[in-house]
Parts: C-alpha cells; sequence; structure tokens
C-alpha cells in the first residue's frame, strides 16, 4: 500500500514538473530575463577585469596583495544578478497577475507540489543557466587581465567559479520564495531591485552596519565566489559557511512563500 | 455529482455565502442562478478548492477537491476567461494542463478542434478576442474528459453564434450523462438551458426547484378580459364568485382563471368581449421577484414613499 501510494505520488510529480517545464519554456520572459543576465554578467565582466589590468600598476601594495582575479572576473553579476532577480519574480507572480493561477491551482491543487514543481524547474534552469555563465565569465575574464590571470586548475579557483554558477541559482529561488509571498510582480522587483542593487551593498560594507550587514544573503553568499581574502578581513564565515547563510535565506523565504500560499485563497 | 453541505465563506464581517446545502445531479444542465453578487462565484471557487470555507463542505463525486487524482478528469470549469498566460499559446496553454494531469497530447488537438481554434492554436492568447478566450477556457474544461462540467457566466462577451453554440454544447454534455452546472445572472438565458434550477440571493439559497416547477410555482397566470359593458362584466364575474382585479388599460385581470368557463359565463349573459387571453408573466419578472429582497446593489429608480401630511408631528 504505502509502496503503491509512493509510486503515485512520484507519477503526479513527474507529471506537474513536466507541465512546469512547459509553462517555462513556452513564455518570451524566460527567454528575455535569462539571456540579459548571461550577457550583462559576462560582458561586465569582462571590462572589469580589462580596467583592472590596466590599473594594476597604479594599486597600493595591499590592493596588490588582496589582488582576486578570479573574484573580479565575477563583478559583472552585481548587475546580472537583476536579471535573475527578474527571471524569479515573474516566474512566480506572472501566474498572479495573468490570472492562470486559479487554471493552475484547479488542475493542481495539492499547493505544495505545484509550488515546489515549478520551483525545481526554475531552478534547475537557473542552475544551468548559472553555470554556464560563470564558467564563460572566468576564463573571458581571464583573458583580460593578461599576466594577472588565475588558472582553473589553482587552490579554491574551481570552487569559486562554481560557486558563481550556484550564487545565481539562488539569488533565482529566492526571488521566488518572495515572489510566492508578495505575488505582484511590480512589489516583489521594486523591493527586490533596489535593495539587492544599492542597501544590501550599503549595508554590508559601512563599518557601522557591517557586523549585521553582512548576514544578508547576497554579502554571505558572494563569499563562495572569492579565492583570496582580502588583507585585514575579519568575516566570521568562510566560502562555504557564507553560501550556507544565503541557503538559509532561501530557505526561509520558500517557506514563507508555502505557508501563505497554502492558507490563503487563490 | 456535486453535493454542498452547509456552505458558508465570511470575508471579516461579511457572509458572501451563507449556509448553502444543495445537490447538483448528473444527467442534466443545472442553473445556478443569482443577481450579480449574489455568491455564484465564490460558491464555485470552493467546490474547486480555490478558496478555503469559513464553514461546510463541498464534496465532488463524494470526495474533496484536492483528494482528487488528476482532477480535470472529473471535473472541468470555466471560471473566467482570463485564467491564462496572454504570452502562451493557445497549445501550449491547454499542453501544460494536460500535462499536469497525465492527458495525452492527442487530446489537446482533439478540444481545439471541438471549440474550433485549430487555426489560431499557435497563437498567442493575449491576441485573443473575449470569445475566442472563452472558448479556450471551455477547451481547457473539456480536456480531461470529465463527467462533472461548470460554467461561471460562459455566454459572457459570446456573439449570436457563440452563444447558440455553448447553449448546444451544455446540452449535449448533460444529454452524455454528464453533471453540467452553469451560473448566470439572467433568468432568461437559464429558462433556454437549465432542467434544474438552483437559485441564490446574499449567499443564501431561494430555491432549489426542477425548470417546470420553479416556471409553475413563480409565474404569475392570469386571463385578461375586456368588455364595452365592463360594469355589467364585473357583477356577472362577481355573482360567480370569481375574483377580478383592473388593469390600468381598462381591461380585467382573472388570476388563475380559465378562458374558457370565463367566455361560457359571458355568452350565457349575452355579453360582449373585444379580448379574453390567457396570459404568463414572464420568469424574468418571477425571478426579480424572488430575489427583490436579496439584491445587494438596487438601483435606486423609485422615489420615496410621500409621508402623509402632518406625518412628522403625530409622534414627539
Amino acid at each position: 500500500m504505502g509502496r503503491r501510494l509512493d509510486e503515485e505520488l512520484t507519477m503526479a510529480a513527474a507529471q506537474v514538473i513536466r507541465s512546469e517545464w512547459t509553462k517555462i519554456r513556452s513564455v518570451a520572459s524566460t527567454v528575455w530575463t535569462l539571456s540579459l543576465a548571461v550577457v550583462v554578467t559576462v560582458a561586465l565582466g569582462m571590462l572589469i577585469a580589462a580596467l583592472s589590468n590596466n590599473d594594476f600598476g597604479n594599486m597600493s601594495r595591499n590592493d596588490r596583495l588582496s589582488f582576486d582575479p578570479t573574484f573580479i572576473s565575477f563583478a559583472g553579476m552585481s548587475l546580472g544578478q537583476l536579471a535573475m532577480i527578474v527571471f524569479g519574480v515573474l516566474v512566480v507572480s506572472n501566474e498572479y497577475s495573468t490570472g492562470m493561477i486559479r487554471t493552475s491551482l484547479a488542475a493542481v491543487p495539492q499547493r505544495g507540489a505545484f509550488l515546489f514543481s515549478k520551483i525545481a524547474v526554475a531552478g534547475a534552469l537557473a542552475l544551468a543557466v548559472g553555470l554556464a555563465t560563470s564558467f564563460v565569465t572566468f576564463f573571458l575574464g581571464q583573458a583580460m587581465l593578461g599576466s594577472h590571470k588565475a588558472s582553473i586548475g589553482d587552490s579554491g579557483v574551481l570552487r569559486a567559479v562554481i560557486g558563481g554558477g550556484l550564487y545565481m541559482t539562488l539569488i533565482a529561488v529566492f526571488s521566488m520564495g518572495v515572489a510566492t509571498m508578495l505575488r505582484s510582480p511590480m512589489l516583489s522587483l521594486g523591493i527586490l531591485m533596489p535593495f539587492f542593487f544599492l542597501i544590501s551593498n550599503i549595508l554590508g560594507n559601512v563599518s557601522a552596519t557591517k557586523k549585521v550587514g553582512r548576514y544578508l544573503p547576497d554579502q554571505a553568499g558572494s563569499k563562495i565566489m572569492r579565492v583570496v581574502t582580502p588583507i585585514d578581513d575579519d568575516t566570521p564565515y568562510g566560502p562555504w559557511g557564507g553560501f550556507a547563510i544565503m541557503a538559509l535565506w532561501v530557505v526561509a523565504a520558500l517557506a514563507g512563500g508555502y505557508l501563505l500560499l497554502k492558507k490563503r485563497d487563490a | 455529482m456535486i453535493e454542498l453541505e452547509g456552505l458558508t465563506k465570511r470575508y471579516g464581517e461579511k457572509v458572501a455565502v451563507d449556509g448553502l446545502t444543495c445537490t447538483v445531479r448528473p444527467g442534466i444542465v443545472t442553473g445556478f442562478l443569482g443577481p450579480n453578487g449574489a455568491g455564484k462565484s465564490t460558491t464555485m471557487r470552493m467546490m474547486l478548492g480555490l478558496d478555503r470555507p469559513s464553514a461546510g463542505d463541498v464534496r465532488i463525486d463524494g470526495q474533496h477537491y484536492d483528494r482528487l487524482r488528476d482532477p480535470l478528469k472529473y471535473i472541468g470549469a470555466l471560471l473566467d476567461a482570463k485564467g491564462m498566460h496572454g504570452g502562451r499559446s493557445a497549445f501550449n496553454h491547454l499542453l501544460c494542463l494536460a500535462q499536469s494531469n497525465g492527458i495525452p497530447r492527442s487530446r489537446v488537438h482533439e478540444v481545439l478542434d471541438t471549440v474550433g481554434l485549430t487555426g489560431v492554436a499557435k497563437k498567442k492568447a493575449k491576441g485573443f478576442s473575449l470569445g475566442m478566450g472563452q472558448r479556450l477556457g471551455i477547451a481547457g474544461a473539456l480536456l480531461g474528459d470529465p463527467r462533472i462540467l461548470m460554467f461561471d457566466e460562459p455566454v459572457n462577451g459570446l456573439d449570436p453564434e457563440g452563444i447558440h453554440w455553448i447553449r448546444n454544447l451544455m446540452k449535449s454534455l448533460a444529454a452524455q450523462g454528464r453533471t453540467v452546472f452553469v451560473s448566470s445572472h439572467l433568468m432568461s438565458e437559464m429558462a433556454l438551458t437549465a432542467d434544474h434550477l438552483v437559485v441564490i440571493g446574499q449567499g443564501r439559497l431561494l430555491a432549489d426547484t426542477s425548470m417546470a416547477d420553479f416556471i409553475a410555482q413563480n409565474s404569475r397566470t392570469y386571463v385578461r378580459v375586456r368588455s364595452p359593458q365592463r360594469e355589467r362584466l364585473l357583477d356577472v364575474l362577481h355573482g360567480a364568485g370569481i375574483t377580478v382585479v383592473a388593469a390600468g388599460d381598462g381591461a380585467l385581470e382573472v388570476d388563475d382563471g380559465k378562458a374558457e368557463h370565463i367566455g361560457e359565463l359571458a355568452a350565457e349573459h349575452h355579453l360582449v368581449l373585444h379580448e379574453l387571453s390567457p396570459q404568463q408573466a414572464s420568469l424574468e419578472e418571477a425571478f426579480m421577484q424572488l430575489t427583490a429582497e436579496s439584491v445587494e446593489y438596487h438601483a435606486h429608480t423609485d422615489a420615496p414613499p410621500e409621508q402623509p401630511w402632518g406625518a412628522g408631528w403625530t409622534r414627539s
């Protein structure tokens, strides 16, 4: 009996995942948000790597010691992640803004299965695009850095490059959780975009708020993309520690979204 | 079969649906009738597990909606024509619904053909007219070949040909033994399609009856009589114990009277009749009478009743 039920549940989940894949591949916003994330991250990363290469001769001794060629090639993510946020928000809030949500929930009344299938599909797609972006931006960025470049075989570099893909994935999934809670695309973007582009950076770098600000999802998560620890850095967590902190934020956002979806009228 | 038991929905203080109990049976078209704001759409959303009832219960073939495995195979619903992503093609919209319930891809082509949208299957839904959107919604309802179908105001936005099409579709679905539940705020529409009626007003059940019984009970039948010898006719009718109401234009109206009986009486007393016609008040009037007290948004066209002179100071 238990086994038959398991099989049925697996089959049902496979159906919903197939359906969510059809949904995600059949709207234009998926293509343009993800391509924008790739193009912006890679182009800006290359530009900043080239500028850093030219500027290296003028740097102070400390700056040269902290010079992290891997992390520099990921500089484009500060903007590229915004496209990932738009992707994550639209995947979920499209359902609400179009009225599709009622049709969707009538077809799949098990709301947990609906939400987590959607997030699994969109998350897997973000992971594939994120990893590809991360590797491309690393190699092209290093090509711009000339003699200062890092190699993929250097200690910690491969972890940082894979980490870049994971970071982009978690940013997208976090946005999905927030959009599930807020439902409105405008409200979700209006909160997430300025938060990740400005507010979090300020809170994480100004000395007065740094101690708290570095536990924000992007501040903690981006640690995984660093290979060289800056001089006089006192961050209390390592690359995977930071990534775990970000993952906790994502879990919290998803849990909040799930509980609200479960409870609310559609 | 759909069973509602004491179904209630409250939004804070406001009661949208108030202890609704009824059964929607297979093989007939059941009309769900009520003025705007009576709670029809809320009730339908609760039937589909979209809104949680504040109290009471809905069961689909004896089960709660969210316990149904592949619910589209049990019940197909058209809630509103906008329940779709405008950027997705008609085909992909139906395909994602089909896949979520394990319905084969070939069925998508079938229902597109049934509703006449095969030619625009690859077109994005946002370019559709309201009528085409309605047809796409109906295609989604038919997708799982369900035993129960539910349509919320399906003729809205349809052209006459489309209205004709949907009426026939509903009748043929019921004739196949399916349960068809359709809401409307127009009695005239229901009179043409429904075999059974569930009438609600302000969330409360006002009637749950067959269409024929509803017509028999709620429509006033009377005989209209006109005669140049009006006073003598009145005397004769009174003499026979028949109650007469004077109509505005000088004619007389006899409630529940038989035209034959009145004609024979008149002939017996050598009275000339200019008119003798059995009449039936329209169903629309009957429906408005039934829901009059429960209409939420009255259009205040009547002037307030005039106060009798001095009414203000009879009590201090």
